[in-house]
């Protein structure tokens, strides 16, 4: 296991030199002179200059990977064109509200998408199943932004319900922005995690009917297990090994997805902040929250892959 | 003159078994019954898509001050927006933006991703491992993010999206594609052919790219549900497609001004964005599982 981890732990070496090289080169696939675009079209000259110099775009190209890659180890990421500031500071805390939405969401979207997949699978073809399975797939083809606003419009704004109706209060139940308190948190979470809850549902259900079919299964029921421990203890351990895959993937797709989810609830994380600074032009900035998000991405596939390995010892890994 | 004999001998029961094949996928296919809606929604979409703008009550364009933000009514099946223009007939003419861009960006990733896999699959070695580290990196971008990069560098357009989805589904095909050409290589009558003589080229397109046309059919289906997710993200984002184009993301965006006042000029397109990407997986499901020897319904 421990050779395992070291060896996995090297392979994320190219990945992390690879995931620099893209994100270093974005900069110089801009269209045109990158400093000009960045100083604005009717910038003076010297600005551009001043730009150019501070960014290193006058050095040839390796030495600029280099110079990028030893400041990027450094935890440098250089400094924002708008603001000034250091990259670095710029995502700050923001890093930490965008993990703390996407955690919430991946949370959400395991305990929803656990109990519908299980409940599922345990009747196969039954009305619940046909229902739930039905709600996964609209989960699935959902844009999340648009749900995130018919969120806000239902629940943010208020609920357009008759006032003969009792215990139903007209009045907003959700904030429809910001990032803090619990009237705030709901519905971003929401949001994020339905897609994935749809994904692992789907998942759960697939892997969980794989396995009822197997022996071992009807052995425990033939032993006189009672129902309830035989999808529990027996099914469901072993239904799981595919489904910690699929929570690994989602969480690249919530990070992605924080992008949008932020953009509509106004949160400040690194997802909006990605956006203004693309908006403003700012691409150091855009390079620096692009690098954390993948390396972020890169640590918890590593996480998740040790885990996989964990709970299935029977897969060699070569 | 023994070789022909032997090409002959031998086409003849592949060729029955090819159209075995075929039937055998029509009729759990057929037996599907969300994979044939799937099919035919998507058939009527591009129906909708190309003929749809001709019958159109309103012309998608055109401005009506006097109209603003007119709820559903029977003039206005999905009532009208913030310059009066009536949202319906938008969403139809949206429809050819949306499956242009789903296919065209899906279509680019699978022949880049194809090529990609086929030669990583086939010349194995260090060439295999240069090309997919490469893509390990593309993979190690979570979600829209790297497409959200490229399309930040590129400038915001309905073009650099389909470039920016391309590039983002390119891993997933190279993968398959590498994992169905390795285990086409390695049997023996690949090596039996060689022996023959034939050429590379002739069996990669005749012995290899057959093998993986059912997995590539069924990802690529599944890829432009995501593909058409994504590109309204981005126009959502103000990314892609640019205000007047009665592109759905971008009327999604649109319409999140009005979320107060006028609800459903976000809700249309948001719901002809769900029904459309619906369809696409559920054709993709039903695809894989008519493909999937395994599956006995």
């Amino acid at each position: 296991m421990f050779v395992f981890i070291i060896r996995r732990i090297l392979q994320t070496i190219p990945v992390f030199l690879g995931v620099t090289i893209i994100v270093f080169s974005l900069m110089h696939l801009i269209p045109g002179d990158p400093a000009q675009i960045m100083a604005g079209e009717s910038a003076p000259a010297e600005q551009v200059e001043n730009i150019r110099e501070r960014l290193g775009l006058n050095d040839p190209y390796p030495v600029q990977y280099w110079n990028y890659l030893s400041n990027v180890l450094q935890g440098d990421l250089g400094n924002s064109i708008r603001s000034g500031r250091d990259v670095t500071t710029e995502i700050g805390h923001r890093f930490w509200i965008t993990v703390e939405l996407a955690f919430y969401s991946i949370v959400l979207s395991v305990f929803l998408g656990l109990i519908a997949g299980i409940v599922s699978a345990v009747k196969q073809y039954s009305f619940r199943d046909v229902t739930l399975m039905l709600i996964a797939l609209f989960g699935l083809s959902m844009p999340n932004f648009w749900l995130g606003l018919m969120l806000i419009q239902w629940f943010a704004i208020g609920l357009d319900v008759p006032s003969w109706i009792p215990f139903i209060d007209n009045t907003a139940w959700f904030k429809p922005s910001g990032w803090g308190s619990f009237q705030q948190i709901v519905l971003p979470v929401i949001t994020l995690g339905t897609g994935g809850a749809a994904i692992i549902a789907r998942m759960t259900r697939s892997s969980m009917l794989e396995v009822i079919d197997q022996d071992y299964i009807r052995t425990a029921r033939a032993k006189g297990a009672k129902e309830r421990v035989v999808i529990y203890r027996h099914a469901l351990k072993n239904a799981l090994i595919p489904v910690v895959t699929v929570v690994g993937l989602q969480f690249g797709g919530l990070l992605g997805g924080a992008v949008l989810t932020e953009t509509v609830f106004a949160i400040n994380g690194m997802g909006k902040l990605v956006i203004d600074a693309i908006q403003a032009r700012d691409f150091p900035l855009v390079q620096g929250t692009v690098l954390v998000a993948s390396l972020l991405f890169v640590l918890v596939n590593l996480i998740v892959d040790i885990t996989y390995r964990y709970l299935n010892k029977r897969i060699d890994f070569n | 003159m023994g070789q022909p004999a032997i090409n002959e001998q031998k086409s003849i029961p592949i060729k029955k078994k090819k159209s075995q094949r075929f039937k055998d996928f029509y009729k759990k296919f057929k037996k599907n019954k969300a994979a044939v809606i799937g099919a035919i929604l998507i058939f009527l979409f591009i129906l909708i898509s190309i003929i749809g703008p001709f019958f159109v009550p309103y012309d998608p364009g055109a401005v009506s001050p006097t109209n603003k933000l007119e709820p559903p009514s029977s003039d206005h099946w999905f009532g009208t927006d913030h310059h009066g223009r009536d949202i319906f007939s938008r969403i139809i003419k949206g429809m050819s933006y949306t499956l242009f861009v789903g296919f065209s960006s899906v279509f680019l990733g699978l022949i880049v991703g194809t090529l990609l896999g086929i030669i990583s699959g086939y010349y194995g070695g260090r060439t295999d491992s240069f090309i997919m580290r490469c893509m390990d990196v593309l993979l190690a971008f979570p979600g829209i993010l790297l497409a959200l990069a490229i399309v930040s560098v590129l400038g915001g357009s309905l073009r650099n999206v389909i470039i920016a989805i391309a590039v983002f589904s390119v891993p997933v095909f190279a993968r398959i594609v590498r994992g169905s050409t390795l285990a086409v290589r390695k049997l023996e009558y690949i090596d039996a052919i060689k022996a023959l003589g034939a050429s590379d080229s002739r069996i990669i397109f005749k012995h290899i790219l057959p093998n993986t046309i059912s997995p590539l059919i069924v990802q690529a289906t599944l890829t432009i549900a995501t593909a058409i997710l994504t590109a309204s993200g981005l126009s959502f984002l103000g990314l892609g497609a640019k205000p007047p184009t009665p592109e759905w993301g971008a009327m999604l965006s649109d319409g999140r001004n009005y979320l107060y006042q006028a609800p459903h000029v976000a809700f249309y397109p948001g719901m002809a964005i769900v029904i459309v990407v619906i369809a696409f997986n559920i054709l993709g499901d039903g695809l894989r599982d008519a493909f999937d020897p395994k599956s006995k319904k």
